[in-house]
């Protein structure tokens, strides 16, 4: 801390399980939402399973746990701006950034103007991303 | 402790939290803000009923922060700050606008 400031680091949050059948992904996104009170630098990761959690049109009627897919369109309101998902791990479970949904962030200073804040990365520029966090949480 | 309202029981939590989402009506609000000493008048209801609406949309209740802001720029910047929410909701806007709103105590709150 210096000069009452506080210090801030890049925080990343690596998703990699399937929403449902493990704790792990709700677990993640509560943490997230809590960290993100403290004003770091966040950005999210979804690879591997874990871009299940993104995708449109889920309904756990059938398995009687609560549907949190739409908790992730409020991230933005969070100020959670980044979000990268994998594209091979889309590309390998059939999947495309249009199976995904619409994640973005109102900016504030630019008259509420919708931006996107998800942003589908290829293998090699996510292991860059990832490099360049202070803190790494793998869920 | 239960709340009883119109000779009907509702389940709460320890902290007075509504157990189920779907047993809330207006009028437990009212019994809640009662219990509390308060009464809630037209600016209450507005900020009870955006939480709802906003649970409704993303399944949970916002931060503080992030109530400030979307109330901010849903119903203008003279509402869309701390002090005006504090005054309306002395215990904390989202902690205790959510409670008579019958949501569950918002994440990242302790």
């Amino acid at each position: 801390m210096e000069n009452g400031e506080g210090v801030v680091k890049k925080f990343c949050y690596i998703n990699r399980k399937a929403p449902y059948g493990t704790i792990y992904a709700l677990e993640s996104l509560e943490v997230v939402l809590i960290a993100a009170a403290f004003d770091q630098d966040i950005s999210l990761v979804f690879a591997d399973d874990g871009v299940y959690q993104l995708t449109k049109g889920q309904d756990t009627d059938g398995i009687g746990m609560k549907n949190f897919s739409k908790t992730y369109t409020a991230l933005g309101d969070y100020d959670i701006k980044k979000v990268y998902v994998e594209k091979e791990s889309l590309e390998e479970r059939g999947l495309s950034a249009e199976d995904l949904q619409a994640l973005k962030y109102e900016d504030e200073d630019d008259d509420w103007a919708e931006k996107d804040s998800l942003f589908v990365v290829g293998r090699e520029d996510l292991v860059k991303i990832i490099d360049e966090q202070d803190v790494v949480l793998s869920f | 402790m239960p709340l009883e309202v119109d000779g009907k029981t509702f389940e709460t939590d320890e902290e007075g939290y509504l157990a189920n989402l779907n047993d809330w009506q207006p009028e437990l609000a009212d019994a809640m803000a009662e219990a509390d000493g308060a009464e809630l008048g037209e600016n209450h209801w507005e900020v009870i009923n955006f939480l709802r609406s906003y649970y409704e949309e993303y399944q949970i209740a916002p931060a503080v922060r992030v109530l400030t802001k979307a109330i901010g720029k849903k119903l203008g910047k003279d509402k869309g700050n701390s002090k005006y929410l504090y005054e309306l909701f002395p215990y904390g806007p989202a902690k205790q606008a959510c409670k008579y709103a019958g949501l569950p105590k918002p994440t990242g709150c302790v």
